[in-house]
């Protein structure tokens, strides 16, 4: 016992003035001790393999052949391979596009157009609007993917039998089309949930008094809607932008293909780091891509406080 | 490990396995005062991604004890260093064992890399062409079809395409989607059939001649004349698709390994992903012409590709000289009598052969006038990566771009493979 009272006082006596920033009073060796764990686990879970993959992406490093059991440090050879494949800024584009698309405009303004057409509802009609929504974003993408295959059949399926289309191949013809509007439908539950708890927090009386001076619903939800959730708007558009991003689901769909013409950048990651075999230009590709997406995040935050 | 599961892919080897290999060999070595417990991990999925799994199973340092693994990899596993020679792993026990007698030398090779076995051959394969005698008979042709050019394949498409409707005439693999089987059973053959080989005195073919003519037959096909079906090609499933056409009477010739005869359509119980009831009566079979006669290589009026699988021992095996046991016991001659009994295919034991084949009059057609005509893929490491090369290469010809903008892509994208001195142009 005295021991542990000697340990608990010295450090306050070295360190007077600590005592202010020291709220918990633990002391800087045992509130080291109480967030090691969490510590150890970021450094195992988050910077190890962010660390490993950078190193990779600096080496030749492949899944099979001599590179696989003597791998070499290249350098930025990698990166000056990437930037020179036509198929890299192949994905780029089509990366944008699917992003812009299917993430911040359609699931965005399908969410809001959801969360304010059922703001007004109660009760069973709601809870059964919002159940349909939310189902397509819990079931598993593998089990959406084989139900989406199912309707856009060129054989036998859904959609060309309501539309008495046979043989119309969408996934090879539209495929892009088809992925957004894919990615759309899977991802709009986000946006109409977190629009949903935005709306219920403009004040009725706004609302009340904007109508009372005989505002229009278009004028009502643009003076005093918009302003007042521009904070989720904003956070809404990062989040669905990030995860559109990264989403590797519509590889279910059309494998990227066909060709070329669906190769979103996860799926060019993984077709050229595992059926292709080179980890190591994966590696790399994947640094390029968390760069991508800490530009992204960065050009958000900004606009957030400047419009602050 | 073999990519192979009940009721889906490779059903009859699963059921072998399941049935015949596991309570077989612990009855042996139950025999012979051990206990033993084998494990079948199936799988059930595309070649890419059984290459896949297998391949960092190894790496990791796990996996199964006996992996099987097709021919063309065990170049590149070796190289990784993921497997190493049967008598390193086993010991002098597989280097004397009693079925190397029985195995050609050819097909051993199949299996061996830089001179050394690194497994043990499942067997040897070839590939022709099947036709639809029903639908062959509408179109006036003869049941009884051996086509002795490229012109003879198409004048017949171009008749099915005249009298039968609703009909895909000829599909030739063509595409990424389809993999290795693009390959395999399109370009290569065709290749060979101009006279070409695709790897000759330490060189790549590139922008040559058999190059042009092979896609000058897929641009024929897909784009000029409209005989093949160009979206079946491109469909992320389109192989396995093909099959289930050809099965229902909706193609009328496809270029296939004899593996679609005995697995894919096999009308037997339980076998075949895409069986057909009259298959004996209905499916045609003939060997795949070169452009003209004597164009072929070597001079041949006919051609095929050969590939095979075969299985390896792995070396983080924890008890490798059971392991080799295992593999043995699975490559006796009774082994083979039973696999045989699920579904005939050509082993690569020649007692066994001559045994078993005069049952099946296919696989006998391929063991007497396929194999003997064959070839091989170059069986260096670059090979896969070209290999998905001349994939694009057909993808592209048959999504509309011209020959002549396809190899200006082709041919840098080949040269970065194997480096530019290893690459032939003109000819």
């Amino acid at each position: 016992m005295p021991v542990a009272k000697t340990t608990q006082t010295s450090p306050r006596a070295q360190r007077p003035r600590g005592c202010d920033e020291d709220v918990a009073g633990l002391g800087g060796g045992r509130a080291l001790l109480f967030v090691a764990p969490a510590l150890t686990l970021i450094a195992l879970f988050l910077l190890f393999p962010a660390v490993w993959t950078i190193y990779l992406g600096l080496t030749n490093y492949r899944l099979t052949g001599l590179a696989a059991s003597a791998t070499d440090v290249v350098g930025a050879d990698n990166y000056l391979t990437t930037l020179r494949d036509p198929s890299f800024w192949n994905s780029l584009r089509v990366t944008v596009l699917f992003v812009a698309l299917s993430g911040v405009v359609g699931q965005s303004l399908m969410g809001f157009s959801l969360a304010w057409s059922v703001r007004r509802l109660g009760g069973w009609a709601r809870t059964a609007l919002e159940s349909v929504v939310l189902a397509a974003w819990v079931i598993p993408g593998s089990v959406v993917s084989f139900l989406w295959i199912a309707l856009l059949d060129r054989r036998e399926g859904t959609l060309n039998a309501l539309l008495h289309m046979p043989g119309k191949a969408w996934l090879i013809e539209h495929p892009l089309a088809v992925i957004i509007i894919f990615n759309i439908w899977c991802g709009t539950a986000f946006s109409m949930q977190l629009f949903s708890s935005a709306l219920s927090a403009v004040p009725p009386s706004q609302l009340e008094s904007s109508r009372m001076a005989g505002a229009s619903g278009w004028q009502q939800l643009r003076d005093v809607v918009l302003p007042t959730i521009r904070g989720h708007i904003l956070t809404n558009t990062l989040m669905i932008t990030l995860w559109t991003f990264n989403t590797f689901t519509p590889y279910l769909l059309t494998a990227g293909g066909p060709g070329r013409r669906t190769e979103i950048m996860s799926v060019y990651i993984y077709k050229t780091a595992i059926p292709g075999g080179h980890l190591g230009r994966g590696a790399a590709l994947s640094v390029l891509m968390l760069l991508i997406n800490l530009v992204i995040a960065l050009a958000y935050m900004r606009v957030g406080r400047s419009r602050r | 490990m073999s990519n192979a599961i009940s009721g889906g892919k490779n059903a009859a080897e699963a059921t072998w396995i399941e049935e015949w290999v596991i309570p077989r060999f612990k009855e042996a070595q139950k025999n012979a005062g051990r206990e033993v417990d084998v494990i079948f991990e199936a799988q059930g999925v595309d070649d890419e991604d059984y290459k896949t799994k297998t391949a960092l199973d190894f790496q990791s340092g796990k996996g199964a004890d006996v992996v099987s693994l097709d021919g063309i990899w065990i170049g590149e596993y070796a190289q990784a260093d993921y497997i190493k020679p049967l008598d390193d792993v086993a010991g002098a026990v597989a280097g004397s064992w009693d079925g190397w007698t029985q195995i050609p030398e050819a097909i051993q090779g199949a299996a061996s890399f830089e001179g050394k076995r690194y497994g043990v051959p499942q067997g040897a394969d070839g590939r022709v062409i099947y036709y639809n005698k029903t639908l062959f008979e509408k179109a006036g042709l003869p049941a009884d079809w051996q086509p002795t050019s490229w012109d003879d394949i198409l004048s017949a498409a171009r008749a099915i395409k005249d009298k039968v409707a609703d009909v895909v005439p000829l599909q030739l693999n063509a595409g990424t989607a389809m993999g290795e089987a693009t390959s395999m059973q399109g370009l290569l053959p065709m290749l060979m059939g101009t006279g070409q080989h695709l790897w000759a005195d330490g060189a790549w073919a590139g922008d040559t001649q058999g190059m042009r003519q092979v896609l000058d037959l897929y641009k024929t096909i897909y784009v000029d004349e409209g005989l093949g079906d160009p979206i079946l090609q491109q469909e992320a499933s389109g192989r396995d698709t093909s099959f289930q056409e050809f099965a229902a009477g909706r193609i009328a010739i496809l270029f296939e390994g004899d593996y679609f005869w005995r697995s894919v359509i096999n009308p037997a119980e339980g076998v075949g992903t895409a069986p057909m009831a009259d298959r004996d009566t209905v499916v045609g079979y003939a060997k795949i012409p070169a452009r003209r006669p004597g164009a072929g290589i070597n001079g041949q009026d006919y051609v095929s590709m050969s590939g095979g699988t075969a299985r390896v021992l792995n070396p983080n095996s924890a008890d490798p000289e059971l392991a080799w046991e295992l593999l043995a016991f699975m490559n006796s001659v009774e082994a083979f009598e039973a696999r045989a009994a699920g579904t005939l295919s050509i082993s690569p034991r020649d007692d066994v052969n001559a045994k078993l084949l005069a049952s099946d009059p296919m696989l006998s057609f391929v063991s007497e006038h396929v194999l003997p005509i064959t070839a091989y893929r170059p069986g260096l490491a670059e090979y896969p990566e070209v290999s998905v090369l001349l994939q694009q290469t057909t993808l592209d010809v048959v999504m509309g771009t011209g020959i002549d903008d396809v190899m200006r892509s082709y041919v840098p994208g080949l040269e970065g493979v194997v480096g530019a001195d290893a690459v032939t142009s003109g000819n």
